[in-house]
């Protein structure tokens, strides 16, 4: 068991989860979605390192280690689409993506 | 008020550090500002990490997520200029202010990481009850074969995508002059 307690890591992680939660909804840009992305996949992180430690097992390392590549594999694809809606609206903002509405 | 030890305090400190950052990133109006804080936020969150006895997890939160993923996010702001639609509108400000906020919480970060290399009695107590990357390894190439093996399968999906979105438009056609006629390829 290590020093610090399970359940302030998990609030740390929950903040964390909101602040970047929070983010996603409210920014327009594209650009900032992205980054609460991350935020939010790193509070994740956080929670499963937290737990990994409190059991001392190594499973939540491992897990974290999943959402590590997960992150670099969404970043990839959501730069890629950026750059192409750089290139074809001019703008980042997600609003101009609503031509799908029905 | 109870007495914390020098890990607690420590830990504290960390979270706290990266809740202020993650808060400026959400909150940025220049998006490479932004991307600074998130940068800082992910050390404060490595900080945790060793603190919470997962010193392989710490390197590679900085390895790959400070190293890797938001050194993507820099080359994609300023090759591509996503960052122009916002920089036209805010103020120029050429000072040392813009880069005050996330030095502080970079020098707060170095200030524990001496701390800790400098206290003996802190790494003993630190080292007791890590979980190494060996352990790490042997679960990740034993029971979790199947996800790793997906997780691979994930980056090659990423990969493509990625090389498939960001191609400039009409650059299909090069491919169309490679493609193997039946007659000059080799004789199968």
């Amino acid at each position: 068991m290590s020093a610090i307690p399970l359940s302030h890591i998990l609030m740390l992680a929950s903040i964390l989860f909101v602040i970047g939660f929070v983010g996603v909804i409210v920014r327009k840009n594209t650009l900032y979605i992205l980054m609460s992305l991350e935020v939010m996949l790193n509070a994740v992180g956080i929670a499963f390192i937290g737990a990994g430690s409190a059991w001392q097992q190594a499973d939540g390392q491992v897990m974290f280690i999943l959402i590590l590549t997960l992150a670099a594999a969404e970043v990839a694809v959501g730069l890629a689409l950026l750059i192409q809606m750089q290139r074809r609206f001019k703008s980042l903002d997600i609003d101009l993506l609503s031509k799908l509405k029905g | 008020m109870i007495m914390l030890s020098p890990i607690q305090w420590m830990f504290y400190l960390a979270a706290l550090l990266a809740i202020v950052a993650s808060l400026k990133v959400i909150t940025g109006k220049n998006s490479v500002h932004s991307l600074l804080y998130l940068v800082v936020s992910l050390l404060a969150v490595a900080v945790c990490f060793y603190l919470m006895g997962a010193p392989f997890a710490a390197g590679l939160e900085v390895i790959v997520y400070a190293g890797a993923i938001l050194v993507l996010f820099v080359f994609a702001i300023m090759m591509f200029g996503l960052g122009q639609d916002e920089t036209l509108h805010a103020p120029q400000v050429a000072s040392l202010n813009i880069w005050l906020g996330p030095s502080c919480i970079a020098i707060i970060l170095l200030a524990q990481l001496v701390f800790v290399i400098d206290s003996g009695a802190l790494q003993e107590k630190l080292t007791s009850n890590i979980i190494s990357a060996k352990q790490v390894g042997t679960l990740l190439y034993g029971p979790y074969l199947l996800a790793v093996e997906v997780a691979s399968f994930l980056l090659l999906a990423g990969l493509i995508a990625g090389y498939h979105f960001a191609k400039p438009d009409g650059q299909d056609e090069h491919l169309s002059l490679h493609q193997p006629s039946n007659n000059k390829g080799e004789p199968s």
